[in-house]
């Protein structure tokens, strides 16, 4: 009933797939006349870098000054809302247009938003290879080392701070040459521990991770949870390996691995890291089903009391205290000896970077000096962040989470205690060592395999950089 | 027959008839002038997806970080996704999310939409085809967060796993190497079943009664009737099921960016997630792009070959 040959259709179909080809080609050809990237940094920055500085922005005449920063949570949000009105209110001249982006956010759009014709004049850059150190390499952030001098950050700072936000002019190096930004804030990894159940186990707040392992024993063995651990967003295998590795390791050693001097992740220092992860994971120290488990519902769980530890960053404190109250909750930064300066890793806010587009880089720098000069960083305090250079007048009360912090913030900040965030060394680190981690504490991989992966994603960075 | 053979064939094939026997002259002016009908719709496509589509294959080419200068790669890109382990496994895990996302839905709808042909009429089916459809509906975000929430180590499936006694196979789902992929694999299936449904039952729908009791006349039980009638009638939709859920499943995104963020370790680590990944987090723009090419050539393979395996309806029909 149907005299329909097939094979006319077929034809058809082959000639359309033929002209599908050609103008697929077509269209190649024309994008293919230049390659992607070529026509962006054009290296005015360096230009602009030199001459004299005007530190007075009222001079500046008319000036708009567009701001990018990750400041989302409350209180970053609020004090950089209380900066940028008393900055506009000390220069009337100066209006300041707020962009703020969550720290995703932000690590998704800046670099569109950096190479664009208008970019934004100050954004918030994240220290690394994948973010601050792209940026440098294409010339889209200006060096601030003029600035530095005149406003004294260089002497304000502790070198090690300064360090973490400088780049080579390449971008290729880290951690030398030309400074790009300064940061407000400061944060570490450490130990909460919940003061009652400690007590109530006869312990002291551990110091070394001898103590803190005997302490977990002993939570185990009264059937308490010891260690609060959700590692389902990965990000918390990285803080939990660094607080053990910076203790097995040792400072020297770990900065070594991450800014790529020598060292290697396979060494005995890393692998005995790895090795005390697994024991604790094989122990049941840790949440049951800690893989599938998100890090706020660990963090949870430690602030109701139904565990011993919890191994996070500075950032948790404000959040926590408010649930537990500030003097049931202890902090505190292990040391590789009783009595020595506590390593732990941890690092700075994202650096306050000047755009090489900016039209205003002096105004820009004052309004950066407006946030971390004494006064930025009291206001900043206030509103319950950790500023990374304390002003004296900030003075949390004793016997609270605020002091545990603060205390160790500045012992291991200015006594040479600081270590690098692991993720750091290469540009697809935090993806290799976050699935190594879950695979290691899940009995996937031995903690010699462990290094060894993680060895062979540096080892091609290096070859390729 | 000829009823249900002109409904499907006027579906498709419209353009392959008319040609037959036409004089070769005419019909090359008459192509002419009906590309100029379809300019304005393919300025369109070229303007916003065959240049973008050129330049995603032009990067691939390049090493790139998104800002730089790029340096040439030639097949670099591409021989990355062979040698790579972690860009390999990604796409058997794809691959073995079709079959949660393709194989057993379609097959499960169609189960259930064979024992739905043999209640005459139903009441209240719109409101009942809209439950079904509603995992559809709802942002895949928000299917995700739900799902992980049910599938945690406190929620929702392990208490009722405990409360029927079986404690010993409680875990974190989502954390564990063996079952995270099978478990992201089932939200897949839940969300793709209910399409599967209402495109079959719609199908049957169509299918003339007639048939139905024609089959009945001479004999045939449920399993043969299911056979001789409903499956060749809805050969159709199965196609169109099949091709929108295995692209779905290949596209896989959201729910592992939500869920897994690719893990425990790489277990659910998919192509869609890497390009992603590379594309913002990591700086490889290049790498990206190839990835999103090679993925581009697997969905469109596939999709041919699901058009190809069902036969051609002219040779059926007739």
């Amino acid at each position: 009933m149907n005299d329909r040959t097939p094979a006319p259709r077929r034809r058809g179909t082959r000639r359309r797939r033929y002209a599908a080809v050609a103008l697929a080609a077509a269209c190649l050809t024309a994008a293919a006349a230049c390659a992607p990237g070529s026509s962006s940094g054009s290296g005015d920055g360096a230009a602009k870098s030199a001459g004299p500085v005007s530190t007075d922005p009222a001079k500046a005449g008319k000036v708009t000054l567009t701001v990018w920063d990750q400041n989302t949570d409350p209180g970053s949000d609020a004090s950089t809302k209380a900066l940028n009105k008393a900055f506009m209110k000390k220069y009337p001249n100066v209006t300041i247009k707020r962009v703020s982006r969550s720290f995703a956010d932000l690590k998704t759009t800046l670099k569109l938003a950096l190479s664009s014709a208008n970019p934004p004049d100050v954004v918030q850059a994240n220290q690394g290879y994948p973010d601050m150190g792209t940026f440098v390499k294409a010339q889209l952030l200006q060096p601030v080392d003029r600035y530095a001098k005149t406003y004294h950050w260089d002497t304000a700072y502790p070198a090690q701070l300064l360090d973490l936000n400088r780049f080579s002019g390449d971008g290729k190096t880290w951690k030398t040459g030309n400074l790009y930004g300064v940061s407000q804030t400061g944060e570490i990894v450490g130990v909460y521990y919940n003061k009652a159940k400690l007590k109530s186990l006869g312990l002291k707040p551990p110091q070394t991770l001898a103590d803190f392992q005997t302490a977990l024993a002993k939570a185990k063995a009264s059937g308490l949870l010891p260690l609060s651990y959700g590692n389902a967003d990965k990000s918390p295998g990285i803080h939990l390996l660094g607080v053990v590795q910076a203790l097995t390791a040792g400072k020297s050693e770990v900065r070594k691995l991450v800014f790529s001097e020598g060292a290697k992740w396979t060494g005995s220092g890393t692998v005995k890291a790895a090795t005390v992860l697994r024991d604790w994971a094989k122990k049941g120290y840790l949440t049951q089903g800690f893989n599938g488990q998100s890090k706020d519902q660990a963090a949870a769980a430690f602030a109701e009391g139904k565990s011993l530890f919890l191994v996070d960053g500075t950032w948790q404190a404000a959040g926590l205290a408010t649930k537990m109250g500030a003097e049931k909750l202890g902090f505190t930064a292990l040391s590789p000896k009783a009595g020595d300066t506590p390593v732990t890793q941890g690092g700075e806010g994202l650096a306050w970077a000047v755009t090489s587009k900016s039209k205003h880089p002096d105004v820009a720098a004052a309004y950066m000096n407006f946030l971390v000069d004494e006064n930025g960083m009291k206001l900043s305090a206030d509103y319950g962040n950790l500023p990374a250079l304390p002003p004296a007048s900030y003075s949390p009360r004793s016997g609270t989470v605020h002091a545990d912090v603060l205390a160790a913030w500045k012992s291991v900040s200015e006594k040479d205690g600081l270590l690098p965030y692991l993720d750091y060394t290469t540009p697809t680190f935090y993806d290799t060592l976050t699935a190594a981690v879950q695979e290691l504490m899940a009995g996937q991989i031995s903690p010699e395999k462990f290094g060894q992966t993680l060895q062979t994603d540096h080892d091609s960075f290096l070859k390729s950089r | 027959m000829s009823i249900t053979v002109s409904r499907t064939t006027a579906r498709k094939q419209r353009p392959a008839d008319a040609p037959t026997g036409r004089p070769a002259g005419r019909r090359g002016q008459r192509s002419w002038k009906g590309y100029l009908y379809a300019l304005p719709a393919l300025t369109v496509l070229t303007l916003f997806i065959l240049i973008p589509l050129g330049q995603v294959v032009q990067i691939s080419l390049y090493h790139w970080d998104g800002l730089s200068a790029s340096t040439w790669a030639g097949a670099a890109n591409y021989a990355e996704i062979v040698g790579d382990p972690l860009l390999r496994d990604g796409f058997v895990h794809s691959l073995v999310l079709l079959l949660f996302y393709a194989a057993v839905p379609v097959a499960l709808a169609l189960v259930l939409a064979a024992a739905t042909t043999r209640a005459a009429r139903m009441r209240g089916v719109s409101v009942f085809r809209a439950l079904l459809f509603l995992p559809q509906v709802i942002a895949q975000v928000v299917t995700a967060t739900a799902w992980t929430a049910i599938y945690a180590p406190d929620g929702v499936l392990n208490q009722m796993l405990e409360a029927v006694g079986l404690k010993s196979v409680t875990r974190a789902w989502l954390g564990d190497f063996s079952t995270a992929l099978p478990a992201v694999g089932l939200i897949g299936t839940w969300l793709e079943v209910g399409l599967c449904l209402v495109l079959f039952t719609a199908g049957i729908g169509q299918i003339p009664r007639e048939l139905y009791e024609a089959a009945k006349v001479d004999g045939a039980g449920a399993v043969r009737e299911f056979f001789a009638v409903t499956l060749p009638g809805l050969r159709g939709q199965i196609t169109v099921a099949l091709t929108l859920t295995v692209i779905a499943a290949l596209r896989t995104f959201d729910l592992v960016y939500v869920s897994t963020h690719g893990g425990p370790g790489n277990s659910t680590s998919l192509p869609a997630y890497q390009i992603y990944n590379r594309a913002f987090n990591t700086s490889q723009v290049g790498s990206a792009c190839a990835i999103a090419v090679a993925l581009t050539l697997l969905i469109l393979v596939l999709t041919f070959l699901i058009t190809r395996l069902q036969p051609d309806e002219t040779e059926e029909g007739s």
